[in-house]
Formats: C-alpha cells, sequence, structure tokens
C-alpha cells in the first residue's frame, strides 16, 4: 500500500510504502518533544483568565463541542436514552444552551441512540475491541460494519498500541487504513490511548501516523486508561494537527476524553485549541470532548452565569 | 470563530501607594537632609505613581553610618542561627503579601502581572528561604572556616526586577553577616520601599537593611563612600566599569552583574515546539529587558525557514497591553528613556541591512510600548547582533556546523547566558563546555532558582549570585 | 695553573615555550643581593608584553582542553624537573635573595612540594568547587568551574621562586593560560624555571615569563582587552596598582588584589577561585 507523506523537516515529499521501516523512516524523522517544555506550555496556557462575555461564549462553546458518552458494561437501552434526552437538551430549563456534538455510545448501542437524537446529533461508536484493541483485524471490521449499519455515523476506534509500542507501525497504518475503508462516510476518530504510549513523542508519531492513516480525528483516550487526556498530551496532537494542515492543507480534528470534569478545565483546553492550533479548529467538526460529567459542571456554570448566583448539584439533571 | 479573551485585570485593591516617601535608615522612613524628591511613574500609563526622596551626599553618610553601627554592634555579633529566624520572618512576610507586591512591581515596572505574580515575586520569596537557611551554616560551605564578613554591603540594582535584585543582593548579604545600604532604580522604588514595611514588620534590628532610593549620584555616593566595605552593582556594563574604577585601589569587594547578548542556539535536532517556546521566552520575556535575554537566536540553517515560520505564527498570539491583565504578554517597557533606546536600535537595525518583522500588536495610545520586533538576515557585524538592546528584539543568524555555532555564540564582549537546543546529549554537553558563559540552558531558557548560581564571564560581570556560589560574594576571601 | 673559564648563560623571555630576547633589544643589569653584578635580564617591552598574551590566548583551549588528569601530570612532571635542577636553583634562590644556602633549600623544598600540591588539585578541585543543585523544577542543574582564560601576573618580588610558583601554579592547573612577570630584581630564578617548564611537557604559551619592570608593561597588560584576569601580587607600589586596576576596568577584567604574601602557609583555594568562572548548566529531566 503506498502513502505519500511529507518529511517534517525537508520541503520534500517522500512515498515509503507502508511498511514499518518506511514509516519509521518518516515518524522519526519529526522533531522530539520535551517533556518538561510542553508541560511548561500547557501550564502557561492554562494560566489564561477567561471571565465575563468570554467566558459565556465559551461555555456554550464547550457544550456544544461535547460527545456525550457512556460506555460502561452495564449500559442499558434506557440510560442510553436518557443520555440521548440530555444530549438534544442539556438544560430542560434553558432552550438556549444549545444540543452537544454528538453522543458515543458502544456499537450495540447505536441504533438505541439514533432513535432518540434522530438526525440532529451525531452519534458516534466505539469500535474496533474497544478498549483494548486486542482482537483480529477480521472482527475489528465487523465491529465497525455492524455500529454503522446500526445507524453511526462516527467511529471511534482504538489503536493496537502493542503493534505501535513494538514499532510494528505498518500493521498499526494498516487497521486505522481498512477501518476507514469500512467507514465509508462515517467520521473516523482514532483514539491513541495516549496512556499506554506514555511519552510524548510516541504521542507525536502516532497522531501522524494516524493522520497519514487516513484519520478524520485523533483522540486521546479511551477513558479506561490513567492518566487519560491531559493538557500536555493534547497540545502535542494540536502541534500535529497544526503542522499536518500547514503541510496537506487538510484539518484534522482532536478530541481529548476522559478526565476533563470542570468547566474550568474545558476552557482552558479551548485557550490551548485557540492559541496553537488556532481559531479555525474552535468549531464541533474539529474539536471535541469526549466526555460524561463535565456537561452537569458547564451547565452549572452557565447558571451561574446567567443568576449571578453559585448554582447546585440539584439543579441538572443526572442520568 | 475566536475566542475574545474579556480584559482580566487583576485588582490595585490590594496595594496602598502613599503620595510620598521617605527614606528608610537606622529602621525608620526618615526625610532627606541634603536630597530632593522625584516621581515614579506607571509605564504603562505615564500616570505619577508616588513622589520619591532622593538621598543627598548627607543621607548617604547618614545610612552607611547606621549599617556600621548595626554591624558592629548587632548583626556581625548575633549567632548564624539567630541572622537564619529573621531571614525566614522576611520569606514569610513576602509570601504573605505576595499578591500586594506583584501588583505594586507590575503597576511600577510595567512588566505582566503573569510574571510579577508566577516568578518574580515567588523567586524573592525562594530566595529569602534559601539564605535563611545558609546563616548558620556558613563554616560548611567550603569557603573556609575563618569565615568573615565584609561590613557594610552597598548594593545597587536595576529595574527590570526590582524586588527580585533585591532579594538576590540583601538575601546572601544578610545571611552572611553583612549589613546593606540598598538603592533601588531610580524608575522602580516602590517594592524596595514595600520591603522597609516588611523589615521593620519582621523586626529587624535598625540599621541593618537601609533603603536610599535616587538616581545615579546617589548612586556614587553610596559607592564612592570611604565607609562601604563591599559593593555589589546590578545593571549596565558602562556602569559597573565606572564602578569598577572607583573602587580601584581601595579594599573594598567588588562583584558585577553587567549586560549580555546571549546566543540562544537552535540545531536541527531540537525539539522544535519547545525551542520556539524558549525562543520567545528568551527574548520577550519582561518585554526583552533582561541581561541573560537570548538576544541572538543562532539558528542551524536546514531548520531556520521552518523555525522563523514558526516563531513568527507564535509571536501572533502574543497579547500586549495593560500589564494588570492576567491575560497580557507584552507589558510596558520601563521608560521613556528604554523605549528611545529601543526604537533607535530598530532603526539602526533596518538601516544597517537587516529584516524586520513585527508582531501585529495595537499599541496602547499612553504608556511606552513596543511590539516584539524580529530581525533576519542578520550579520554577525550588524549592531543589532553585536549590542545589548535590551528590549523585545530578537536577531537572527544562522550557522552550519557546532563549531561555528560556538564561535559565533562566544564572538561577543559580554557572557552572561546561552541556550542549546538539541535532543543529543553528547552535543549539548559538548557545546556546554565550551560556551563562555554563566549560565547555559539546555533544552530550556530563562530559568531561574535560589540554588542555581548566576553571573558573567568577561564584561557581563565577575562573581555570582544564589546557590553555595553566591556566599562567596560576602565573604572576605584570604588569599595567600 | 690555568683556570678554567665557565660559560655563562644568557637570561632571556619564556613566550611561547621559545627564549627570544626582548624584540626591543634592551636589557637591565641584575644583581645578586650583595650588590654585585650578575647577569643582563631582558627588559621586556608593551610588545613582549602583546606577544606573550597572543602566545598565552593562542595555549588556551588546548590546555583547558586537556582533561584535569592530564594537567596534574604535566605539573607533576614540572616538580620532577624541578627536584632534578634543585641545585642550580639553591644556588640562585640564595644568591638572589641574600639567604643561606641551607635556607634556599628549604625554599626549593617548599616549592616542589607546591607544585605537588597544585598537581594534585586538578581533578580535585571542580569537585569541591562545583555542584549540583537542587532547583525546584524538574531540571537537573549542574555548577562548574571553568578557567577565565589568560591570566597576567606580577609576581612578588621579594620570594624569587617559591612566590612565582605559588602565583603560577593556582593559575595554570585550572586551565588558564599566563603571562608572568617576574621579580624584577630577583628574575633569574624564573627564567630557570622556564628552562623547566619549557622540558616538562607543559605545551608552549601555557606559561609565558617576562622580566622587567612591572610599572612599564603591568599596565599594558591591564589594559589589553584579551586578558581576563590579573593577578597584582608583586606589585608593591600603590599607584601603580590602582592604575592597573582601573585600566582591568575597561575590559571588566577580574583582579586579584589585597593579597597576604605568606608563601609558607597552606594556599588554600582561594587562588584557584580567583580565576575560575562557574558555569551552571540546567537540563530537563523528562522522558
Amino acid at each position: 500500500m503506498g502513502v505519500t507523506l511529507l518529511v517534517p523537516d525537508a520541503a520534500a515529499n517522500i512515498t515509503p510504502d507502508a511498511s514499518d521501516a518506511g514509516l519509521r523512516h518518516v515518524l522519526h524523522a519529526l522533531p522530539g518533544v520535551d517533556q518538561v517544555g510542553a508541560e511548561a506550555r500547557a501550564a502557561m496556557l492554562a494560566s489564561r483568565s477567561i471571565k465575563n462575555e468570554a467566558k459565556r461564549t465559551a461555555i456554550d462553546l464547550a457544550i456544544s463541542m461535547v460527545d456525550l458518552t457512556t460506555l460502561e458494561g452495564a449500559d442499558t437501552p434506557g440510560k442510553v436514552q436518557a443520555m440521548c434526552a440530555k444530549a438534544l437538551h442539556p438544560d430542560p430549563a434553558d432552550d438556549l444552551v444549545p444540543p452537544v456534538a454528538a453522543v458515543c455510545v458502544y456499537g450495540d448501542m447505536a441504533g438505541i441512540a439514533r432513535a432518540v437524537v434522530g438526525d440532529r446529533l451525531h452519534v458516534a461508536a466505539v469500535a474496533t475491541a474497544f478498549p483494548s484493541g486486542r482482537a483480529a483485524l477480521e472482527v475489528k471490521l465487523a465491529d465497525t460494519a455492524a455500529a454503522i449499519e446500526r445507524g453511526a455515523d462516527e467511529i471511534d476506534m482504538v489503536i493496537d498500541r502493542g503493534a505501535f509500542l513494538t514499532g510494528d507501525y505498518g500493521t498499526v497504518f494498516e487497521q486505522i487504513a481498512k477501518v476507514k475503508q469500512a467507514c465509508g462516510d462515517a467520521h473516523l476518530k482514532v483514539i491513541l490511548e495516549t496512556g499506554e504510549l506514555r511519552t510524548l513523542d510516541n504521542v507525536r508519531r502516532a497522531s501522524w501516523l494516524a493522520m497519514a492513516a487516513g484519520a478524520d480525528f485523533i483522540k486521546t483516550s479511551t477513558g479506561k486508561i490513567s492518566p487519560a487526556a491531559t493538557m500536555p498530551v493534547t497540545l502535542v496532537m494540536l502541534e500535529a494537527v497544526r503542522d499536518w494542515h500547514q503541510r496537506t492543507g487538510r484539518r484534522i480534528g482532536v478530541k481529548p476524553a476522559g478526565g476533563i470534569r470542570t468547566a474550568k478545565d474545558a476552557i482552558r483546553y479551548l485557550v490551548m485549541v485557540q492559541e496553537v492550533a488556532g481559531p479555525e479548529w474552535l468549531t464541533p467538526d474539529l474539536f471535541r470532548f469526549g466526555a460524561s460529567s463535565l456537561l452537569n459542571d458547564l451547565l452549572l456554570q452557565r447558571q451561574r452565569m446567567a443568576t449571578g448566583n453559585y448554582s447546585g448539584p440539584d439543579y441538572v439533571s443526572h442520568d | 470563530m475566536s475566542l475574545e479573551y474579556a480584559p482580566a485585570p487583576e485588582s490595585t485593591d490590594v496595594v496602598d501607594i502613599k503620595a510620598h516617601y521617605g527614606l528608610f535608615i537606622d529602621g525608620e522612613f526618615v526625610e532627606p537632609i541634603d536630597g530632593t524628591t522625584f516621581t515614579t511613574i506607571n509605564p504603562a500609563t505615564e500616570g505619577v505613581l508616588a513622589e520619591v526622596s532622593e538621598a543627598g551626599p548627607q543621607d548617604v553618610a547618614r545610612a552607611v553610618r547606621a549599617a556600621t553601627t548595626a554591624h558592629t554592634r548587632t548583626w556581625a555579633r548575633m549567632p548564624g542561627r539567630e541572622r537564619s529566624k529573621y531571614l525566614f520572618r522576611i520569606a514569610r512576610l513576602i509570601q504573605e503579601r505576595a499578591r500586594e507586591l506583584a501588583v505594586l512591581e507590575t503597576l511600577d515596572s510595567g512588566k505582566p502581572i503573569r510574571e510579577s505574580r508566577d516568578v518574580d515575586i515567588p523567586l524573592v520569596a525562594a530566595h529569602f528561604f534559601y539564605y535563611a537557611g545558609w546563616a548558620d551554616k556558613l563554616e560548611h560551605a567550603g569557603l573556609g572556616t575563618s569565615i568573615r564578613p565584609y561590613g557594610v554591603a552597598a548594593q545597587i540594582i536595576p529595574w527590570n526586577f526590582p524586588l527580585m535584585m533585591l532579594a538576590w543582593k540583601i538575601a546572601p548579604a544578610l545571611a552572611t553577616g553583612n549589613t546593606v545600604v540598598l538603592k533601588p532604580a531610580e524608575t522602580t522604588p516602590l517594592t524596595a520601599l514595600a520591603f522597609a514595611d516588611i523589615c521593620q514588620q519582621a523586626d529587624l534590628p535598625a540599621g541593618v537593611v537601609n533603603i536610599l532610593t535616587g538616581d545615579g549620584t546617589t548612586g556614587r555616593n553610596l559607592v564612592e563612600h570611604p565607609d562601604v566595605d563591599k559593593v555589589a552593582f546590578t545593571g549596565s556594563t558602562e556602569v559597573g566599569r565606572a564602578i569598577q574604577r572607583a573602587v580601584a585601589g581601595t579594599q573594598k569587594g567588588l562583584t558585577l552583574e553587567l549586560g549580555g547578548k546571549a546566543a540562544n542556539i537552535v540545531f536541527d535536532d531540537a525539539p522544535i515546539d519547545e525551542a520556539i517556546e524558549g525562543i520567545v521566552n528568551g527574548i520577550f520575556f519582561n518585554q526583552g529587558q533582561v541581561c541573560c535575554a537570548g538576544s541572538r537566536l543562532l539558528v542551524q540553517e536546514s531548520v531556520a525557514d521552518q523555525v522563523t515560520e514558526a516563531l513568527t505564527q507564535r509571536l501572533r498570539t502574543l497579547r500586549l497591553g495593560d500589564p494588570l491583565d492576567k491575560n497580557t504578554d507584552i507589558g510596558a517597557v520601563n521608560s521613556a528613556a528604554q523605549h528611545a533606546r529601543i526604537t533607535e536600535y530598530i532603526t539602526a537595525g533596518e538601516n544597517e541591512g537587516a529584516r524586520r518583522w513585527t508582531a501585529p500588536c495595537a499599541i496602547p495610545e499612553r504608556g511606552w510600548w513596543i511590539a516584539p520586533t524580529v530581525f533576519t538576515e542578520v550579520s554577525t557585524a550588524h549592531r543589532i547582533a553585536r549590542e545589548e538592546i535590551f528590549g523585545p528584539v530578537l536577531a537572527v543568524l544562522t550557522f552550519r556546523t557546532p563549531d561555528e555555532a560556538v564561535a559565533k555564540a562566544n564572538n561577543s564582549p559580554y557572557g552572561l547566558s546561552a541556550g542549546i537546543w538539541s535532543e543529543k546529549g553528547s552535543r549539548t554537553l559538548w557545546m556546554a563546555q565550551r560556551l563562555r558563559a554563566g549560565v547555559v540552558w539546555a533544552n530550556t531558557f530563562n530559568r531561574f532558582d535560589p540554588a542555581s548560581p548566576f553571573g558573567g564571564f568577561k564584561e557581563s560581570g565577575f562573581g555570582r549570585e544564589g546557590g553555595r556560589h553566591g556566599l562567596s560574594a560576602y565573604i572576605r576571601s584570604e588569599v595567600v | 695553573m690555568d683556570t678554567r673559564v665557565d660559560v655563562r648563560k644568557t637570561y632571556k623571555l619564556f613566550i611561547n615555550g621559545a627564549f627570544p630576547r626582548s624584540e626591543s633589544g634592551r636589557t637591565y643589569p641584575v644583581s645578586d643581593a650583595k650588590g654585585r653584578f650578575w647577569a643582563n635580564a631582558s627588559l621586556a617591552s608593551r610588545k613582549d608584553a602583546r606577544d606573550a598574551v597572543l602566545a598565552a590566548r593562542g595555549a588556551q583551549p588546548g590546555w583547558a582542553g586537556a582533561t584535569a588528569y592530564n594537567r596534574g601530570q604535566v605539573l607533576y612532571r614540572v616538580a620532577e624537573m624541578l627536584e632534578g635542577r634543585r641545585a642550580q636553583f639553591e644556588d640562585e634562590v640564595a644568591r638572589s635573595e641574600g639567604i643561606s644556602s641551607r635556607k634556599a633549600s628549604g625554599i626549593v623544598d617548599a616549592a616542589i612540594d607546591r607544585w605537588v600540591w597544585y598537581a594534585g588539585w586538578s581533578d580535585k578541585f571542580a569537585q569541591v568547587s562545583g555542584s549540583s543543585n537542587p532547583v525546584a523544577g524538574p531540571y537537573f542543574n549542574f555548577s562548574v568551574p571553568v578557567p577565565t582564560g589568560v591570566v597576567a601576573a606580577i609576581a612578588p618580588q621579594d620570594s624569587a621562586l617559591l612566590g612565582l610558583v605559588s602565583v603560577v601554579a593556582p593559575i595554570i592547573v585550572t586551565g588558564n593560560t599566563s603571562v608572568v612577570v617576574a621579580s624584577q630584581e630577583r628574575p633569574l630564578p624564573a627564567v630557570t624555571l622556564a628552562e623547566v617548564l619549557a622540558t616538562s611537557d607543559l605545551p608552549g604559551g601555557v606559561v609565558n615569563i617576562l622580566t622587567g619592570d612591572p610599572a612599564e608593561v603591568g599596565p599594558w597588560l591591564a589594559g589589553h582587552a584579551d586578558v581576563n584576569a590579573l593577578d597584582l601580587t608583586g606589585v608593591t607600589d600603590d599607584g601603580v596598582s590602582t592604575q592597573m586596576q582601573v585600566a582591568a576596568a575597561d575590559t571588566i577584567t577580574r583582579v586579584l588584589a589585597d593579597v597576604t604574601a605568606d608563601w609558607t602557609i597552606d594556599p588554600g583555594l582561594g587562588r584557584l577561585r580567583a580565576f575560575t568562572e562557574i558555569t551552571t548548566v540546567w537540563h530537563p529531566q523528562g522522558v
């Protein structure tokens, strides 16, 4: 399988085969990431102070970027239906609150979700033997096809971290490319599971690998591994999509998932999106939050700004 | 869409600026005997903040006398463990009043509140904590067993890090048993005067710390006073030279922390994104008014275009404006004089044929501002590549090999700091060994810590501040 | 009966490992302590000083780049060579300083031992003078002493050998190179020491020895922009000392003055510190 990649530090394009050696050549030519420097940059961005009108705008934007998620073994149709209802009308008392971007469920629940949200929201399904990614390729493809058949228009796949860590980049590439093929018109989000990749160098390489193989979004985590999304990891992924756009003209989305629970955190991420990738990424088409409890905190903060008083947990719905 | 940050100004309610300040001598605020007054201005608004006293020769004599008496009668006799506790008290008081001091510093100097709050003031407290712990351990510092302070230290500090420079001077001097007469810069006296109040709150014995406000004349009178035993100066190389001449032939100890023209060297294997941050922090921190600023960017030719492009993209996100706004990255330059000096260099750079790029920032109507400026196509012979500008102006030069990078970096009368950006450890260490600079930041820049010695080679001065080495600046060395 | 006529030595300068006469062609008569003519020494000029600085600068990177172990070996070699020629030094010290040969012998002992003492510091000074600094952040931070560069020294006027050795050895052991103006009245042991240095594996230019008038060449050395530090130990005239310190300020040259000249006591580390800079290196610690 041939693929065109751009070596980041040279003007020349190269066309390696998707063999381990060809991909290694490209991925290991990417600049390294200094962990301490990246963390310092993320911390500086986190110190931005977003007040008043900016905060109101940011909260609504953040709500519209939420992939409201339930990914439990104990999920039932009732639970999924309740979540979908909330996704459509996050605050029943306030019609001005925008809907979230999508609901995110296991593939077998995609049909239940689609029945509730209709075409008003995206339905994202996790696939490819989520969360471990440990299954035969045929199983992963079947998993993907089944979710799409049930109405998912976004697929959140996991990469084979074992293959990545062992340097078997060809396998990772091939699986992403085949899943992308199986997706058809559905958007593909590629979960890197950065908590298992451990280093920011790996995050950068995995981001480029996923983009090269056809990802529409790169996503940090399954939410099942700690640490999940962090500011420094998301920073490196935002740098990757920025640089990819500069070289290919194509904008890839970013989705931090897991661990983002407060409005304050969400706003910090938005600041980072704006200052690192650019304001063009401040849209649900290019940035999402994979979260469940975040939405309620966004709503509480929204109520607090609307009424001037602090709200309480009894004034938002719990599913 | 884009997220417009609403103004987020830090409240000034925490500061209480008096209309007039006297001199702090012998534990009290007193009016000058033969001095006059001057005003200190907020460089972001050009508004007057306060009227401050200018110490005359008799005031200098009075302060030196108070310091001498305090030294012989109190401070030098006091056991180190007791001196130590005074320094700990001061450190705690600084922490307690951190917000007030940060706002005051920003009002008086023009630096962004983000920096005074997150960098300057925490480092001030940390410096006192660090040297507090040394006061009763001096014989273990590896500087000999008979530790003798100089006596009275005359200390003159600049306007770029007013309270931090005060801490760097006063903390080691007091820890080693010296008493001090300190003169803050005439454009930034307010935090030093607040520090005088902190000395009172700490019940520091009278005369141990004396603060004389004034200009260069006051400073010269202080340096030349015959009862001064030690002079410590941070500021321009030009004034440092004059001070070194003034103390020639006397028994006075001298340490100087002067100018710089640091090379920030980026190799093609650098962690580029972090290097960009390091370049930005290196030259735009405190509007570039930093003696160790990375004002010369030396970038390997193979990545020069990539780095310059990424840098200018990054600079577009810098926010210039109200220094009190928590989101401001670039504050006001310190004075009209400094503004004129920087502007003159920018003109010189253009006239010499370098290519100027200026960040697209809206410049406020009042106050003194310089938008981040980058010069490319700079030759090593250009003034902007050789002279210290002390402003947000970066000169970009290129190199091809590590040898060339070292040669270009060292080709300067200065030698204060340098930066190296590379993921190759062996080359980084090879470079660090060859750079004639007192501080070498590898894959970072403009980091400071009380435990880390700071100071220069060559015309950047001599002596170190910070760390164990910083003690020797205040201990009379017995050389046989 | 025939008396053999001895072959006398021409005392010259020591620059860049060679023994040139002063470029000025000047000499001055040197007497022994009893005032009897002994020899003509070269009277160094400002151009000789300039040449010496050039030689010292040229030798500096290589000498500083040698391993500390290697520099220690070279200094120890100097001690060995000095030991081998001790009779000559005893004679010259006795004649120069007007002391008994027994006393002179003790001084030569001390001078040899001082080389040995400083030789041992070559690979230890950085350990006691450097540090690893526990900064409040994820950085490895260390400080190391590095040589200041070229050091110009005015050697002690009284102690022609021991004083000279006590000044030169601490300058060079850390990797500096030097230009030394020998005792004006008692320069001959210095020139003989140069012969020892020339045969001790010491690279040419690391030590350059001038004979002559400190008041004449001193200010040129002090004002020389390529001299990094001054050692004024041997300057006896306060006016000259001040003049040199003022000249030094032009390029912020480091100055060692106000020295207690007692060559019999433990020298301590003051001289090593005076001619070293501290470089502090920061590096992040991360994965």
